[in-house]
């Protein structure tokens, strides 16, 4: 079987993150990363190939769309075990919302799809810095295939794959028929480190690069100026600043505390 | 004025608190209607009414309640198709991002998620989101096509605003496409009898330091009547459900008063609190990242502070 993976290169949320002049995310001026919550999605690629066997054949494609840095996302998930990347690298594709995001990597899937039939799309449940969530849904739509999403316990068994997904007010299970789209949560399993061996062998595993026209995307469909929403204004939020700290010593912090909730009205 | 679409989560017939705070935003913008699909009793159509919808599309989901999200997303391109609203609004979540991707594909339409804010400006939609941890604050607005905005619980009081409430059936036609994935179990959650998480005035979070004994935190969120979270460490560990996990990939939560409990605040917790009105922390080490954003820490163990603290909760409270 074949699956292909969608991952994003993503400024690492533990640095000072912030817009540039356009009110585009600046990606080049902090350290990016594989967003972590694409991790989950590899590891669950990998686990359902290990589950076939060895002798079946079954191919983990890396999928990303960026600038030249996002191969680094590449590399990573090669390095976990994926079997080979496509990096999807067009400077028309700077400032894409969703919608040319969701374009770009459908028309890619479509053309992997063109020389191999793939049965599973896997994605993380969102982005660690856009964070909308709705990629899955939106590549879903563009292929017309179903989607069971944020997957929180993902089971394969020739061609189905069951679900577990917490809603609030009720767990659900969800099954659908590949080929399809599969999102997972960061609750469907601990993402494995890469081991020396699997860096080593990553180096040798093949990366291609594609640009728009490789799959059949125009300019004029995707980027900044045509997206279909836009960023009026980005402020940074005033840094929030430290109250009172008190050490417990022999109950005081509890009566301290208590006294803080009353002065605030909360009790 | 434009008509607003509201699409309506309810559980079981009873209308959401985020859907009433939707049609609250909805009237800054135009006349509310609101879309109830399935669950179409009265007391759903009285509450819609009572909250400002003009009109509700009731639509009978007996044919497609058993599959996942894209049947309601068919019902949504439907309606903009034959109403041509001046927005659509969803409440965010994980069900509501998903509809609302759905359907900016379907009608060609832009998309906003998460929103903490929305107003009108000019004849469009203009939002308030919160981002990078809550550390930016974005405006946006939709240019293309009908603003498919999602909308973020507690970011608006919901206003009682008697209106027509007139009810319209709506006939949909589902595609065999949109029936691809099924739900083949649903196991209700057990209702902790505390406010929902999302939605609640207060919040109580245990984390690490809890050591799996979340009893002084529910205690001390019964004591104020609060819901109780988790960091995503405590619910890692198996402590506590994923559904109270707070951060970037559970909840987000924006309650008047925070209190978390021995968790030290990476920026993955921070993401989903940081907008908090008033934060406290109770954490072993004075070092923990947290005690830098709270208006009230104290430096000590959860396991005595806490305890206390509820007793002397409850003795205030007579």
């Amino acid at each position: 079987m074949n699956i292909v993976v969608c991952v994003k290169y993503v400024p690492d949320a533990t640095s000072d993150r912030h817009f540039e002049s356009d009110s585009t995310v600046d990606r080049a001026g902090v350290d990016g990363l594989l967003s972590e919550l694409d991790e989950y999605a590899v590891e669950q690629a990998l686990q359902i190939k290990e589950k076939q066997g060895t002798d079946d054949g079954t191919e983990v494609t890396v999928l990303t769309v960026g600038p030249d840095d996002a191969t680094n996302a590449i590399r990573k998930a090669l390095q976990m075990g994926a079997d080979k990347g496509v990096h999807v690298n067009d400077e028309a594709i700077a400032g894409s919302d969703a919608i040319g995001t969701s374009l770009v990597l459908a028309e890619a899937i479509k053309k992997l799809g063109s020389e191999a039939a793939y049965d599973l799309v896997v994605c993380g449940m969102s982005s660690t810095d856009g964070s909308m969530g709705v990629l899955p849904s939106m590549l879903a739509e563009r292929l017309e295939l179903p989607a069971v999403t944020l997957g929180s316990e993902v089971e394969y068994d020739a061609g189905t794959v069951r679900i577990r997904r917490d809603g609030d007010t009720a767990t659900q299970t969800v099954e659908a028929t590949t080929p399809l789209v599969l999102s997972v949560t960061d609750q469907s399993g601990e993402a494995r480190y890469p081991s020396f061996k699997g860096i080593m062998a990553a180096k040798k595993k093949p990366l291609e690069t594609w640009t728009l026209s490789d799959i059949g995307v125009s300019a004029d469909q995707v980027g900044l100026s045509t997206a279909w929403s836009q960023v009026e204004s980005t402020e940074a939020r005033p840094p929030r600043t430290q109250g009172e700290i008190v050490t417990d010593e022999a109950g005081s912090g509890a009566t301290k505390l208590t006294e803080f909730l009353v002065s605030k009205k909360f009790i | 004025m434009s008509e607003i679409l509201v699409l309506v989560d309810h559980v079981d017939g009873a209308v959401t608190k985020p859907t009433v705070e939707l049609l609250t935003i909805a009237r800054r913008l135009g006349e509310p209607s609101a879309v109830l699909i399935g669950g179409g009793d009265d007391s759903a159509a009285d509450t819609l009414k009572k909250y400002g919808a003009e009109k509700i599309y009731v639509v009978d989901d007996a044919d497609f309640k058993d599959y996942l999200v894209a049947p309601k997303a068919e019902v949504l391109a439907q309606l903009v198709e034959k109403s041509s609203p001046g927005a659509v609004l969803i409440s965010s979540g994980g069900e509501g991002k998903e509809i609302a991707g759905r359907l900016a594909v379907k009608t060609g339409s832009g998309l906003i998620t998460d929103a903490v804010d929305v107003e009108a400006q000019g004849d469009t939609a203009l939002t308030t989101q919160s981002v990078f941890a809550g550390s930016y604050t974005v405006q946006a607005k939709v240019t293309t096509g009908t603003p498919i905005i999602t909308v973020k619980p507690n970011s608006a009081t919901p206003e009682q605003a008697d209106a027509a409430g007139t009810q319209e059936q709506i006939e949909v036609s589902i595609s065999e496409g949109a029936k691809g994935a099924r739900i083949t179990a649903t196991e209700p959650r057990k209702s902790s009898g505390r406010p929902d998480l999302s939605e609640a005035a207060i919040v109580v979070a245990g984390g690490r330091g809890t050591g799996g004994d979340f009893e002084p935190v529910e205690n001390f969120a019964d004591a104020l009547g609060a819901a109780v979270g988790a960091s995503r460490a405590a619910v890692d560990s198996g402590w506590y459900p994923h559904s109270f996990q707070i951060g970037q990939t559970g909840k987000t939560v924006s309650p008047q008063l925070y209190v978390a409990a021995g968790i030290s605040g990476a920026i993955q917790h921070r993401a989903g609190m940081q907008t908090s009105k008033t934060i406290v922390a109770i954490n072993k080490d004075e070092e923990a990242p947290l005690f830098e954003l709270v208006d009230f820490g104290v430096v000590g163990d959860l396991h005595s502070v806490l305890p206390a603290a509820t007793d002397e909760v409850k003795k205030h409270k007579g």
